[in-house]
């Protein structure tokens, strides 16, 4: 139930005619190279890791966050994964309800902490419109008053249409309004039921139409 | 969906998805700030022609709670009691602009004609239509079945699990709802849902209390509660009110259809005896409100199996789900293209 949520969830029935043209821009490797840099960038920015509290935009960001925990806790041994990933759902939160079709709405989990006081850093996969940004921020409002909100991305795509910057970019991936970038992970995408690894891809839109409701 | 009217025509994967949103809304309602922005600038008009205390305020909450302005209307002292007929009064809220109206009536089927009039384009949601249907009636009872007792339970969990119960249906569950099913439009409306959602109903009452029709209805029907509990074993027990005040003729006993309220409480009554035969994952429930003494005893009402009170609690995250179910998203059916 989860699908559908903060970021619209690909088709599962992946490459289909669009195969040809799409284009791998990170594969397996560059998605663990870059998660591991910006592991360490949350720590050096932080003094460490002993209040943040990483909260995942489904429905991708939520195992990109899980990623980051397991580093951030490889790196400063003693740290609880459990107490430091929560989950984000912001479907009632945006601000183009009327314009789609209803939404399932997600899962919200946090930290048994709570977030007040300490550095939340959300985690999504791209970063757009940076609309789904601007809802988060509405539903961490509802949730405590965090200390500090960062948010760290693993691809930023360009035009943005509100004044939202990431903190944490994995790879900054200029591109036209027309083209398509797709997000795959293991732990939540399938090719037509088989497994799939990580890879970030950009192809060319079927049609125009379509990119308005990609964010 | 457009309009909740009945659960009749509920498709599975719907209800299925009411209870899965209305397990999401229920999480936010724990939270210290309860409020949810999802349906600002809607409006909402509850139209009772009914007295009602839990199902308006139940419905006003939920509206509330998910930021939608809430108009309340009641036949008394409105221009009702004028002699307002109903058509007029929906052109009425169709020109002050209602998103959604909620309609509680004595007649059975005044939803339907709201819905399919004309009169409004609003969404209409059923809150009750004389002895027909009260379909988030229904909702909230199988919700909170499905929380305590859907799922897969092999590994002998019990007690509520919000996580274990995602997307699951009640299968296998056995219900017995006991009393006054011929007056009772929550009974007509749970025989249909629980049936959609896979579980066995068996019906309890006096053959007087029972439709005529009831043979045609997808459940069993017995006329002996202690047979009941010891040959079916049901999981839930829904006792039923006893509506006097629909009995004509009522006066201290049960007007024509039982011999005295005595005898009723000792052939239909949920005492501490029959609770003691009930299986012990079984949950006692009763939609409110209780007659006390009557149809339940108060050691069955108070007792731990008892989840009454978690009932009305439930019945606001049914009515959230539903509205924004109804109202959140565009009203186009065919899907657009996302991503």
């Amino acid at each position: 139930m989860n699908a559908g949520a903060a970021v619209p969830k690909k088709s599962p029935t992946s490459p289909a005619p669009s195969d040809a043209t799409e284009t791998v821009v990170l594969g397996e490797a560059d998605v663990a190279r870059a998660l591991t840099r910006i592991a360490h960038e949350i720590l050096e920015r932080n003094k460490g890791a002993q209040d943040v509290v990483l909260l995942g935009i489904p429905t991708r960001g939520v195992p990109l966050a899980l990623r980051l925990a397991d580093r951030l806790a490889h790196v400063e041994p003693g740290l609880d994964v459990e107490s430091l990933v929560g989950e984000l759902d912001v479907t009632m939160y945006r601000d183009d309800l009327h314009k789609h079709p209803t939404r399932a709405i997600g899962t919200t989990t946090l930290p048994a902490s709570g977030i007040d006081g300490k550095v939340v850093v959300l985690v999504d996969d791209v970063l757009y419109s940076g609309r789904t940004i601007r809802a988060a921020l509405d539903a961490i409002n509802d949730l405590g008053r965090p200390r500090a909100v960062q948010l760290a991305t693993l691809v930023d795509r360009g035009h943005r249409e509100l004044p939202i910057r990431p903190d944490y970019v994995g790879k900054n991936l200029p591109t036209s309004a027309s083209e398509r970038v797709r997000v795959r992970l293991a732990e939540v995408d399938s090719a037509d039921g088989a497994p799939v690894t990580d890879a970030v891809t950009i192809s060319q839109s079927a049609s125009g139409a379509t990119t308005e409701a990609a964010r | 969906m457009k309009h909740l009217l009945s659960t009749a025509d509920l498709a599975r994967e719907d209800a299925i998805t009411i209870l899965d949103t209305a397990a999401q809304m229920a999480a936010t309602q724990s939270r210290e700030i309860k409020k949810l922005p999802t349906l600002r600038g809607r409006t909402v008009v509850n139209l009772f022609y009914e007295d009602s205390t839990r199902t308006r305020i139940s419905f006003e909450t939920a509206a509330k709670r998910l930021s939608a302005d809430v108009i309340n209307f009641s036949a008394k002292g409105s221009s009702v009691s004028k002699g307002e007929s109903l058509k007029d009064t929906a052109l009425t809220l169709a020109a002050m602009g209602a998103d959604a109206v909620v309609c509680r009536h004595q007649a059975s089927g005044a939803p339907h004609l709201l819905a399919h009039a004309g009169w409004l384009d609003s969404a209409v949601v059923n809150a009750g239509d004389g002895m027909h249907q009260h379909p988030t009636q229904a909702l909230l009872d199988a919700f909170t079945m499905r929380r305590h007792l859907g799922g897969d339970r092999t590994d002998g969990r019990v007690g509520p699990d919000d996580a274990l119960v995602r997307g699951a249906d009640l299968a296998g569950l056995r219900v017995a709802i006991v009393g006054d099913v011929l007056h009772s439009r929550v009974a007509r409306s749970n025989v249909h849902l629980l049936h959609t959602l896979g579980a066995h109903v068996t019906l309890v009452a006096p053959p007087t209390l029972l439709p005529v029709g009831v043979g045609t209805w997808p459940c069993d029907v017995s006329y002996h509660l202690d047979e009941t509990l010891r040959d079916v074993a049901p999981d839930v027990v829904m006792m039923l009110r006893v509506q006097r005040e629909r009995m004509s003729g009522s006066g201290t006993g049960g007007g024509a259809f039982f011999p005295n309220p005595l005898e009723y409480t000792r052939k239909y009554g949920l005492d501490a005896r029959r609770l003691a035969l009930l299986p012990p994952h079984s949950i006692v429930m009763h939609p409110g409100p209780m007659n006390r003494g009557l149809e339940i005893s108060a050691e069955a009402a108070d007792s731990p199996r008892a989840v009454i009170v978690e009932q009305v609690a439930n019945g606001v995250a049914i009515r959230m789900a539903v509205l924004y179910l109804l109202l959140a998203g565009d009203d186009s059916t065919e899907r657009a293209p996302i991503s």
